[in-house]
């Protein structure tokens, strides 16, 4: 505990990073206002005039959206995630364990994946089964695999030259123990720092998606749409904009503020 | 020239500096002088049209470049919306309808220098309606059976049936009078008998335009030599230049929202006219649930209008109750037959069988009034238990083929721009699959009179059978939201067909 608080960096990135989850979790038992209800009348209202952070052009109340829209951001991003790096971490375990031509094949098909954006294949994906959640964390998930399967053959590579693990083979123990028993194990404090940056990216790879579109349709709030309906309200209620931009900074920051500090905290070579 | 080249670099740079300078001043001098006659206009539009040929594609920005600015046609529209004689001088009509005598206009030469002759207008009318033309507005040519030139400034239409509108549909875009020779490259290069000629076409950016100064109609005097059309799609960039004064006018602003952002501008004014664009929510009228007419009736009472309007529009445009504008000609205020009443609805919803509401998707297109209308339903069929999903569907490519050509959805939402419009319900097929042999035949007797009164009687029906069947929500009509500069005259406010006539544009001094 008094190593965290030695740690600026990983305190705020933690404290950020909790408000959000509790944001998000909250929002699913209680938000001030129901978040889709419209009240045309009370439209367009600033911060502390209707609600705590005013209303959109529907009369929408944005605290409680931005609530939501934590939420759903915070959801979509981490099943996205968990899938890029379940799937990431056994190919790139598998591949350090087998070696040859299959890590060639599997690392160019990587650097593949890597050269296409993820917005591009959300938009191939969404022409084909429609726009929403599932297309999001797929396309999200998907462009995920390559940076948790190159980081996990790293790795994993270092812990097959260790000594304990030489002895492993040389005692005859296949080749699939040794992965669970001693790779992943010593690989997971690297996978897990990758997960809360990589998270932050998937949070703003989501926004893009909404914004463009391509994530959950309406009624859902999603931060990306909201910045993308205000749009044209910018100069009548700036606040449309500045509300859902600031949470998505917020969060991004955060959770790599925490990534950076994990990192740090979790860094072998730092523990002397 | 021998002391020239004695001088330093430096110094003719800086005598060539000060010429700049001088001619420039002059130059301003000029302008400043010539301020009453200034000549140039350019014109924002949000849609670039694919071509510029009216009479082989439907959209309307293709009519918003080219009619009455390139194109001309037998008759006109003028901006109350009036039929008025064009390059036909005069007509007779036999007392039968049947058959149509026009008087052409003498003297009419193409931009090419072509004359215009009952030949032309012969060769206008059948590359329409022929068997391979591919018309938007075919349908309307349909009564005609023969055309025939007995001489040069003469045109006889013999028609099947008797058309009491045609001499209204001779007035559009798509019925244009095009030349026999340049008229296919008229999609890139159009030439008509209009007051400006076409110039250039930068594609992605704008058409140019100039002068015609052999123009026909010495009854009206240009005052523009040049005006441009300027593509700009996204409403904020449109705040932007019009602002900047890169764009004289914006005749129809995206966005009602920014209306206001114009308001401490002394240069630019704002004009709030109205438009033929009916905002409405056509249903698959076979596909159930939306087959019975109850479940159609209960949606319309659950959508109060006036909120519509004002969440998806700012408060600008006028409820409709029907498919018909209050500027055509006949127009009843309908919105009082299915008013907003939800508990109604809700009641009439269970009444057809969904007492739990029912699930369904619209096929909302990209463009802000219709996904902004979209959400504002979806929270009011909330209301009354009926959950709408949402799904854009990009317009026009997929929106055409999917909900127009297929007829292969639930509900959707677009602005039908046609003036007039009505009989698109009684099209078979046409994307509402709606079939009321009643209505039908409503519209089929307007066009066996030509007597106007009887026609606003007849079109009064027709409108009321409408509303009572609810093969669309109808929902509101779109105004023209034309931004400009204060000293610009002479364009529309309102729009009783889509356009951009320039003929009488000037500036004030």
């Amino acid at each position: 505990m008094r190593k965290t608080l030695r740690r600026p960096v990983l305190l705020i990135g933690f404290v950020i990073t909790l408000a959000l989850f509790a944001v998000a979790l909250l929002s699913l038992v209680w938000t001030p206002f129901p978040p889709t209800k419209m009240n045309i009348v009370h439209k367009l209202k600033a911060p502390l005039d209707f609600g705590l952070l005013g209303t959109d052009q529907f009369g929408r109340d944005v605290a409680s959206m931005l609530m939501v829209g934590a939420w759903n951001s915070l959801s979509t991003s981490i099943l996205a995630v968990l899938l890029g790096a379940s799937v990431g971490t056994a190919v790139g375990v598998v591949v350090a364990m087998r070696r040859g031509w299959l890590e060639l094949v599997v690392m160019r098909g990587c650097d593949i994946i890597f050269a296409v954006p993820p917005i591009l294949s959300a938009m191939m994906l969404g022409a084909f089964i429609g726009s929403g959640r599932f297309t999001a964390i797929i396309a999200i998930g998907v462009f995920m695999v390559p940076v948790f399967a190159r980081l996990s053959l790293g790795a994993a590579l270092q812990v097959w030259t260790r000594d304990y693990v030489t002895a492993a083979v040389s005692m005859g123990r296949p080749k699939a123990k040794i992965t669970l028993v001693h790779v992943l194990p010593n690989i997971s404090n690297q996978i897990i720092v990758q997960i809360t940056i990589q998270l932050g990216l998937a949070i703003l790879t989501e926004a893009g998606l909404s914004f463009l579109g391509l994530g959950m349709p309406p009624p859902t709030p999603t931060w990306g749409r909201m910045l993308a309906d205000a749009q044209t309200f910018l100069g009548q209620a700036p606040w449309l904009a500045l509300m859902p931009g600031l949470a998505i900074a917020l969060a991004v920051l955060g959770l790599n503020m925490l990534g950076d500090g994990l990192r740090d905290l979790l860094d072998p070579r730092d523990n002397s | 020239m021998g002391r020239m080249t004695l001088l330093g670099s430096a110094t003719i740079l800086k005598s060539a500096a000060f010429g700049l300078a001088i001619s420039a001043g002059l130059l301003l001098g000029q302008t400043g002088a010539e301020a009453a006659a200034k000549t140039a206009i350019t014109v924002g539009m949000a849609i670039e049209p694919a071509g510029l040929d009216p009479t082989v594609a439907a959209p309307v920005a293709i009519g918003q470049v080219t009619w009455q600015n390139i194109f001309e046609g037998l008759t006109t529209i003028d901006k109350d919306g009036k039929i008025k004689p064009q390059l036909a001088e005069s007509w007779q009509i036999s007392p039968d309808g049947l058959t149509y005598t026009f008087k052409l206009r003498q003297g009419v030469k193409f931009h090419n220098g072509v004359a215009f002759d009952s030949s032309v207008a012969k060769f206008s009318i059948d590359r329409a309606r022929g068997a391979d033309s591919v018309n938007p507005q075919k349908r309307y040519f349909a009564s005609i059976d023969t055309v025939e030139t007995p001489d040069a400034s003469t045109l006889v239409l013999k028609l099947k049936q008797p058309a009491g509108s045609l001499l209204y549909w001779l007035g559009w875009p798509s019925s244009s009078i095009v030349e026999p020779k340049s008229a296919a490259d008229n999609k890139t290069t159009p030439i008509g008998t209009g007051p400006f000629k076409f110039v250039s076409w930068s594609k992605g950016s704008k058409v140019d335009l100039a002068k015609n100064a052999d123009y026909w109609n010495k009854a009206v005097s240009l005052k523009l030599a040049t005006a441009a059309f300027r593509f700009i799609s996204d409403p904020q960039a449109q705040a932007a230049a019009l602002k900047a004064g890169d764009v004289d006018a914006f005749p129809e602003f995206g966005a009602p929202e920014l209306i206001k952002s114009f308001e401490g501008d002394k240069r630019l004014t704002t004009v709030i006219g109205n438009t033929e664009l009916k905002v409405v929510a056509g249903m698959n009228n076979t596909r159930k649930p939306f087959s019975d007419k109850k479940v159609r009736q209960a949606l319309m009472m659950a959508v109060d209008r006036a909120t519509v309007v004002e969440g998806a529009w700012s408060g600008f445009g006028t409820p409709i109750g029907s498919h018909y504008t209050p500027n055509d000609r006949g127009y009843k205020d309908l919105t009082g037959v299915y008013p907003y009443d939800a508990a109604k609805a809700k009641a009439l919803l269970a009444e057809a069988g969904f007492p739990n509401g029912f699930t369904f998707t619209i096929k909302a297109p990209q463009m802000a009034y219709a996904q902004r209308t979209s959400q504002v339903l979806q929270a009011m069929f909330a209301e009354i238990g009926v959950t709408m999903n949402i799904e854009t569907t990009e317009f026009p490519a997929k929106w055409v083929a999917d909900v127009l050509k297929a007829a292969d959805y639930d509900m959707t939402i677009v602005a039908h721009a046609e003036p007039m419009d009505i009989d698109i319900y009684s099209r078979d097929p046409y994307y509402f699959n709606y079939k009321n042999p009643a209505f039908n035949d409503v519209l089929k007797k307007v066009e066996m009179t030509s007597d106007a009164a009887e026609q606003e009687k007849l079109y009064g029906e027709a409108q009321t059978i409408l509303a009572g069947d609810v093969p669309s929500l109808f929902l509101f009509v779109m105004p023209k939201l034309g931004v400009w500069d204060g000293k610009v005259k002479g364009l529309w406010e309102n729009e009783p067909i889509p356009s951009n006539v320039l003929t009488d544009v000037h500036w004030e001094e």
